[in-house]
């Protein structure tokens, strides 16, 4: 049969039809209202708001706050009440309602746009559809959501929608997780009436993380949106119009912000995806683990999608208190360092300076009989970066039982105060510093030490006008900020009151002063904070209902090294060790070890230390074990394992426990229970995992008095390479290609 | 009947795909940037000191918190100035007067389509291509300004002097067809945005001639049997005196 005769069937059919039904033209039209209107669905729904309707709740469990309440309004959905505050959206309404309406442009941590019309519902009294997500809700409105009318316009906005979207899902990596997918599957229709070609539109280059395919794009704006409000680079747009809209930068430049991952998910569409992830996996055929991120000392909360033993790749989990919904680049794409570099077998140094791979028997016994040669004074433990509270706890331990006081965690300096809680937890709360309005940052740059504790900033600045003081290097900033000084002598200024930003801090409701981390490896860090202690003094920062003293942790395990007391009796003690143990620690300057001494060597990573090493013992990294970390405000947290150890590698505490056996000092634990009941009676915070255990005391009033003036060296930069910070991430390929394109 | 039907419809179906895509661009430039040696960021451009008052004469407009407000008319002050398109860096320096990011600017400039962002003949000449121009033959008076001056759409003259491009209704319909001249050989200074309607294929090539031996042809309608938008030779209708409306006699209440 040819294409004209089955073309002349299809005309001969419809004319007939349309010879039987002479509205039947208008019937496809979606303002012929009135019969829909009239429906009998609709008059039903509205005649009987029957008593015995079964319970609703919340979609996804959302509640809802009242600020005030008698601002509570009453709204009917789909003949429900529903108690909402005044000012909130229909769509929110009907979300409270227990009706999940489709969307695509709204996002609730985004403006409203309303340009996608997929939210249409119908509302009582009123002419045309509206667009719950931009309409608010009003006292009484009668909201239908399942109606014939409402049904027809979100079929009509699907049919728009897909008009120019391609038929790619087999070959989209969205293809399966993909909202227009999901939505068009249950409320559009099974048919369109498009014939014409559908328009294509060029790619855009937006760096090695984006991979963007544009023609799929349904131009919701909400990347354009995330890039201007919360990631605060105003590089995304929507250019031309009408058919010719597309979303682009215009000129081409990298989208260089530390946050810009974050648009693969709010994309609803395959447009913008995963550029490391690309064609890799499909998502049903990934395992996700609920675990966190080990890159900074946030914690935020993450979901590792493993495929047997290969980590895919890394997505974001909601935690409101700690990273909201979005994670920074470097959390979502240094995965791939997990595969690279990896130390998968114990090894010895042999006399011709090469590794040679021995068993676990051997290369415990050889540690352990060098412990026993050295003098106790003589061993030296530094604990990395990425280590979690269990492997600290058991180094401490199995030093100490060997006579060692000396064992640290890398990056808190010499003496830390790891006596005072509140010394060095962000006593605020991440969360907490949405309510300051006016921030004192001393020698942190949060944009590249802790990116979503600077998304948390930025939120505030943009929402409230909070005023931002900084006191460091010059540094990049997302926000409004005033730039005070360089160093110490500027906080002395406003310590004294002498400094012009002095009365705005003296002025605030809730002044939030942030002290960097990178404090504690300067000499005179006891001068620096008691002038900090003094500031918050004077503003009153530390009150009963508002701590706003806080530091900026650098790494995921500072805050518990601290909780467990990791301090050196003194750090010189490296510089005469006979035999240190290094844990993961690689930004620990090793030429500071005596030539002669026996350097242990136990990490995940042949990275900056394993060149000194004389023996390697093959740990497991953070998606392999499980472990506590607390971040930076002092909250507990534990990583799951989610894909099998490499090669020979054992987790961290496991070794240590092992070599104390072999050297006939064994630990008295054996599980992971008996490790964190021994990490209790140090400190029990660690314990209350994913709760926020606040500091008891404020510092200022005990501290010891500091005599000695802060010296006038400026405060220097911390994190050089916001991409490179970890044994990890200095071995993931795609952080090297950000750090070599994004970093300016 | 049915073969002919059948055949009738293949027609109309290839015809549906026949359709060029291109012919319904409107603006000079594509939605995305691409730089070339007269159109790159790092040319500088500033507004000349001549349009610095006017910059601020727009600015003052607005309030000073709502600077953006000015992005409009001050990019189509750059435009004049800048030989009738917009490169982008005078979209920067748009955006610095202003204070916004560049992509604020690039946003509103992609979106309107009078605004060039290629370069355009000192005159711009816009054929009307909507329905009634259409219906009275913009499509030949196109053709003709096209092979008379030897270019495509949006393309400009080896002279640098014309450029041809399409421009929705622009409210001449009575008149129709028309065509719009933008007279950028003055810079800002003696910009002018002219119409000529009621033109024919052979009228639009001798304004093109006049324009190009630098006369400025009358413009309006280039039908001498008509004033302005009257009806050709003289009005045929509504030749008396108007009648009073009918309204109530309030004298007899």
């Amino acid at each position: 049969m040819g294409l004209g005769q089955l073309a002349s069937r299809a005309l001969l059919r419809s004319a007939r039809l349309a010879a039987s039904n002479p509205h039947h033209q208008f019937r496809r039209a979606i303002v012929t209202t009135p019969e829909l209107h009239n429906s009998a669905e609709s008059a039903a729904a509205e005649a009987h708001p029957e008593p015995d309707l079964p319970k609703r709740n919340p979609v996804a469990g959302a509640r809802v706050h009242f600020p005030n309440p008698d601002d509570a309004i009453e709204v009917f959905v789909d003949g429900y009440p529903v108690k909402v505050p005044k000012g909130m959206t229909v769509l929110q309404a009907c979300l409270m309602a227990g009706v999940d309406i489709p969307r695509f442009c709204y996002h609730d941590r985004l403006s409203i746009a309303g340009n996608c019309r997929m939210c249409l519902v119908e509302v009582e009294k009123s002419p045309k559809p509206v667009a719950s997500c931009a309409m608010p809700a009003l006292p009484g409105m009668k909201i239908k959501t399942a109606t014939p009318l409402a049904k027809k316009a979100r079929e009509g906005v699907m049919e728009f929608l897909l008009m120019n979207h391609p038929l790619d899902c087999p070959i989209c990596d969205q293809g399966g997780e993909c909202d227009l997918q999901d939505q068009s599957m249950a409320f559009g229709s099974d048919r369109g009436r498009f014939t014409e070609t559908k328009r294509s539109v060029v790619d855009k280059n937006l760096g090695p993380l984006v991979k963007t395919v544009m023609t799929r794009c349904i131009q919701c704006t909400r990347c354009v949106r995330f890039a201007s409000e919360i990631a605060g680079v105003q590089d995304l747009g929507v250019l031309g119009r009408g058919s010719g809209e597309e979303i682009g930068t215009y000129v081409e430049r990298l989208m260089t912000s530390e946050l810009s991952g974050n648009v693969i998910d709010i994309c609803p569409v395959g447009a913008l995806t995963s550029k490391p992830f690309a064609f890799k996996a499909r998502n049903w055929e990934l395992k996700g683990t609920e675990s966190i991120d080990v890159t900074d000392a946030v914690g935020s909360n993450i979901r590792i999608d493993s495929r047997g033993p290969e980590v895919m790749r890394i997505v974001p989990r909601l935690n409101e208190d700690i990273n909201e919904e979005w994670i920074s680049d470097k959390t979502r794409f240094f995965y791939d360092g997990l595969k690279r570099q990896r130390l998968n077998d114990p090894m010895i140094r042999g006399a011709d300076g090469r590794f040679k791979a021995v068993s676990w028997h051997d290369a415990l016994a050889v540690v352990a009989e060098v412990i026993h040669k050295v003098k106790p004074e003589e061993i030296v433990g530094v604990a990395g970066k990425l280590s979690d509270a269990e492997s600290m706890i058991a180094l401490k331990d199995f030093l100490n039982r060997m006579g060692s006081e000396n064992i640290w965690y890398e990056g808190n300096g010499p003496n830390p105060n790891a006596d005072l809680r509140s010394g060095y937890i962000m006593n605020t709360s991440i969360s907490g510093l949405e309510k300051a309005d006016v921030f004192l940052l001393v020698g942190t740059q949060p944009r590249v030490e802790a990116a979503m504790v600077n998304a948390r900033i930025r939120k505030t600045v943009i929402a409230t006008n909070a005023k931002v003081g900084y006191v460091g290097p010059s540094a990049d900033f997302n926000y409004d900020h005033e730039h005070l000084g360089t160093g110490p002598e500027t906080l002395t200024e406003l310590a004294e009151g002498r400094h012009p930003f002095y009365s705005a801090l003296s002025n605030a409701k809730n002044p939030a002063i942030i002290v960097g981390a990178g404090i504690f490896g300067r000499k005179d860090k006891d001068a620096i904070f008691s002038v900090v202690d003094n500031i918050a003094k004077k503003i009153n920062a530390v009150r009963p209902d508002w701590n706003g003293l806080n530091m900026l942790l650098l790494n995921a395990g500072q805050a518990a090294a601290l909780d467990l007391g990791l301090v050196a009796e003194s750090e010189k003690s490296i510089e005469s060790a006979k035999f240190v143990y290094v844990m993961g620690a690689d930004d620990e300057n090793l030429d500071r070890v005596p030539d002669d001494a026996f350097v242990v060597y136990q990490g995940h990573h042949g990275d900056r230390s394993v060149y000194r090493a004389n023996v390697i013992l093959p740990a497991s990294a953070f998606t392999e074990k499980e472990g506590t970390y607390a971040n930076t405000e002092g909250c507990a947290q534990t990583t799951v394992p989610a894909v099998p150890t490499v090669g020979d590698s054992r987790d961290d505490w496991k070794i240590i426990r092992a070599l104390s056996e072999v050297a006939r000092v064994s630990l008295p634990y054996d599980n992971l229970s008996a490790i964190r009941s021994r990490i209790g009676t140090v400190a029990p915070n660690l314990l209350r995992v994913d709760e926020r255990e606040p500091a008891a005391f404020s510092t200022s009033a005990l501290r010891p008095e500091v005599k000695e003036k802060p010296d006038a060296a400026p405060f220097t930069t911390v994190v050089d390479n916001f991409y490179m910070t970890d044994s990890i991430t200095r071995a993931s390929k795609i952080m090297a290609q950000c750090s070599a394109l994004l970093k300016k | 009947m049915l073969r002919r039907l059948a055949a009738q419809r293949l027609l109309e179906i290839r015809q549906a795909f026949r359709q060029p895509q291109a012919s319904r661009s409107f603006s000079t430039a594509l939605n995305y940037h691409l730089d070339s040696s007269d159109n790159n960021p790092d040319i500088p451009w500033e507004f000349s000191e001549a349009n610095k008052p006017k910059v601020k004469e727009i600015l003052s407009h607005y309030p000073s918190n709502y600077k953006q407000s000015a992005v409009i008319p001050l990019l189509d002050l750059a435009q004049q100035q800048h030989g009738g398109w917009l490169s982008v860096s005078a979209m920067n320096h748009v955006a610095k007067v202003i204070e916004v990011a560049p992509i604020r600017v690039y946003e509103v400039a992609t979106f309107y389509s009078m605004f060039n962002r290629t370069k355009v003949g000192k005159y711009h000449l816009l054929v009307c291509g909507t329905t009634p121009c259409m219906i009275r033959g913009s499509r030949d008076i196109e053709e003709a300004l096209l092979n008379h001056l030897g270019v495509k759409r949006n393309e400009v003259t080896k002279d640098g002097l014309f450029s041809v491009g399409e421009m929705e209704c622009m409210g001449c319909c009575v008149n129709a067809p028309m065509i719009t001249v933008a007279d950028y050989s003055n810079g800002s200074k003696g910009y002018t945005y002219n119409y000529f309607e009621d033109v024919t294929p052979s009228r639009v090539v001798e304004i093109v001639e006049a324009l190009k031996r630098g006369e400025k042809p009358p413009r309006g309608t280039q039908n001498p049997k008509r004033i302005n938008s009257g009806p050709e030779g003289g009005n045929t209708t509504l030749l008396g005196e108007p009648k009073p409306p009918p309204c109530r006699d309030l004298d007899a209440c």
